[in-house]
């Protein structure tokens, strides 16, 4: 069980998530490098968001367990797993469109901030104070997108188009200064070219941070090759393979999974 | 509505004195105006220039104005609101209107913070200022406790009530949380009707106000003016509009005010960055049971009686569709929109009978109208906070 090394990060032990009869993950054992992209793979249906859900605490766990730079949380709450450095982008845009930009992004840095009445209501300008900071970081990161995003920061979030919405997304995940990401399908919604852009600016910007851990989960194989170190393949919530894009793409059992050719 | 840059142009600031005068004068005119005809006239007046303003970006220039001097807007609301005090002195009824209109309103900006800031809707507003409203009566049975107390603590058994009510409001999502107060919401008025200690059907008389010495029941002699015993309740729930307006607004502009948005707007997502739902639900309905139980209180030693049929379902409803008329999350909004629900039916003789077909009538003409209230609300700029 400890078998940890120091460079894993995190680590899922005989994880089991059971929906009524239906295995969703089964008994499943996945180790994640500090700082390597994983790549997440496998057939519609196979697991791979159920594993980013019950890790980011969405759903939980019916066995096994989930150690975070060796500590347990596989009974956090979703709402402490951020305390942990964990944060994640969803397959379906979930921004809140109504809001603005800065609204959502800061909505990734709420643990940073003090959200008492006290300090929220009377102390003004300790508050503004605050809402410069944030205001700064989103501007910067906001930036590497999109030289154009910036001034676009108190703007609704429903005005922006797809790949900005997504870029938004990323920021608001990035802005807590996570140890890992969970990217769900970045490229859900978007045209080839965009899904490329977005992803060699997710990559500039992981460089930039300094070796950030990546989860990714995506159908599309151009852009797994391109960015994971490594590679998960499940099928049936089980892992039916691992390793570099190229020999796990090779494998004949991947290859039936898939169903004939991948 | 695109967002506006703000602009070094100075902009002026006359559409925020033709406002202020504007709503000042409709006001009184309204509240004044006995005769159908003329007032008919008048509302029609009103609505015409209403429109207009917003038709052709007066309400726009307004808003400019108003964002870029906050100071002048309060000063002349503090000028106008004392013109309407003078003009209606000695018009009882009318200034007993206008209080109930107040209250109402602030009660709104309670249900505001629960429905439009953090998504939790209640059926049951009438109830929680019911309870406060019966705080006052029984506490005033007692005596001893000074008024600014029992006030306060009307508020707060409100609070205590929907605590025992949150458990099962937080296990509900939607519409089923919907639910859960609305059986409330009628079982207060059940057990007040049932129970004799609290006077029953026949309700309960409490004695008015008196803060720090400063007695409700005098005439105000002043100037050599003597002012109606119910100026002091307009100034009293007018002061208490004022506090919760500002509350609730530096609320809406701060941390709190969007993690309340997001917890409405998407709990997975608010959760998986670190929001505890529950404790945000429970904030924003601690908040709004607050308001709405001390602004009962304030009612119950205002009419001087209280009884079960003054907290019925059906003024929980009157609450909820003033806050949708007002445009849901807009706490500008709730102004006008407890006028028109609160006032017109007083005042228009024929719509008495059908008070709630006309709130019905009302609800689904501005609604199809204008879907997002009389006043909608603007996506949040904090950034004015920070450059301030």
């Amino acid at each position: 069980m400890t078998s940890l090394s120091n460079d894993v990060l995190l680590e899922s032990r005989g994880l089991t998530v059971r929906f009524g009869g239906l295995f969703a993950l089964n008994e499943l054992n996945i180790d994640v490098r500090n700082g390597e992209v994983l790549g997440l793979i496998g057939p519609n249906g196979s697991g791979k968001t159920t594993f980013l859900n019950v890790i980011s605490g969405v759903y939980s766990a019916s066995a096994g367990n989930i150690l975070l730079d060796g500590i347990d949380i596989t009974r956090e709450k979703a709402h402490n797993i951020s305390s942990y450095g964990l944060s994640r982008t969803f397959q379906r845009s979930r921004l809140c469109l109504s809001l603005s930009v800065f609204d959502n992004i800061a909505l990734g840095a709420q643990r940073t901030l003090n959200n008492g009445l006290w300090h929220n209501i009377v102390q003004r300008t300790s508050f503004a104070a605050d809402v410069r900071r944030i205001a700064d970081e989103a501007r910067e990161l906001l930036h590497v997108f999109n030289p154009a995003l910036p001034d676009k920061l108190f703007d609704p979030a429903i005005s922006l188009g797809m790949i900005d919405r997504r870029r938004v997304e990323i920021c608001r995940a990035l802005i807590g200064k996570p140890k890992l990401v969970l990217l769900d399908e970045p490229s859900a919604g978007m045209t080839h070219d965009e899904t490329d852009q977005v992803v060699d600016e997710i990559l500039g910007i992981r460089k930039s941070l300094g070796g950030l851990t990546i989860i990714i989960v995506e159908h599309e194989m151009g852009l797994i090759e391109r960015v994971t170190d490594r590679c998960v393949v499940l099928n049936y919530g089980k892992k039916i393979c691992e390793g570099k894009f190229r020999d796990v793409a090779a494998d004949p059992v991947v290859r039936e999974a898939y169903l004939g050719q991948a | 509505m695109t967002p506006t840059s703000r602009t070094l142009v100075r902009v002026p600031v006359w559409p925020l004195f033709v406002a202020v005068a504007f709503a000042a004068v409709a006001l009184t005119a309204l509240v004044l105006i006995e005769n159908q005809r003329w007032l008919g006239a008048a509302l029609a007046i009103t609505a015409a220039v209403c429109f207009c303003a917003a038709r052709f970006g007066g309400v726009a220039a307004m808003e400019v104005a108003a964002s870029e001097n906050p100071w002048l807007l309060r000063g002349l609301i503090m000028v106008a609101s004392l013109a309407v005090i003078f003009v209606l002195r000695d018009d009882n009824f009318g200034l007993l209107m206008l209080a109930t209109v107040l209250i109402y309103a602030t009660i709104c900006l309670g249900l505001t913070v629960q429905m439009g800031y953090a998504g939790l809707t209640n059926f049951a507003a009438a109830a929680f200022a019911g309870t406060g409203g019966y705080t006052a009566a029984m506490l005033g049975q007692q005596g001893g406790l000074p008024d600014a107390l029992v006030l306060v603590c009307g508020g707060l058994v409100a609070v205590f009530i929907g605590s025992l009510l949150i458990l099962p409001v937080l296990r509900t999502r939607g519409h089923y949380g919907a639910l859960t107060t609305m059986a409330f919401g009628v079982m207060f008025n059940v057990f007040l009707d049932a129970n004799d200690f609290f006077g029953g059907p026949q309700g309960l008389k409490l004695p008015g106000i008196n803060l720090f010495g400063w007695d409700f029941t005098n005439d105000i002699h002043i100037f050599g003016l003597v002012l109606s015993s119910y100026v002091n309740y307009v100034i009293l729930t007018g002061i208490l509009t004022a506090l919760a307006m500002i509350f609730v607004g530096l609320l809406d502009r701060s941390w709190v005010g969007v993690w309340f948005d997001v917890v409405r707007l998407d709990e997975t997502a608010a959760s998986v960055f670190g929001l505890k739902i529950a404790y945000w639900k429970v904030l924003a309905f601690t908040l709004g049971n607050f308001l709405a139980g001390l602004m009962g209180a304030v009612y119950a030693k205002m009419t001087g009686f209280i009884a079960p049929a003054n907290f019925t379902f059906g003024d929980s409803l009157v609450m909820v569709s003033i806050v949708i008329l007002g445009g849901i999350g807009n706490r500008w909004g709730v102004l006008p929109a407890a006028l028109i629900v609160v006032l017109l039916p007083e005042k228009l003789q024929f719509i008495q009978e059908y008070r709630l077909i006309f709130y019905a009538v009302l609800v689904i003409a501005i609604l199809t109208m204008r879907p997002d209230g009389l006043v909608a609300r603007r996506v949040r700029k904090l950034h004015t906070e920070a450059s301030a």
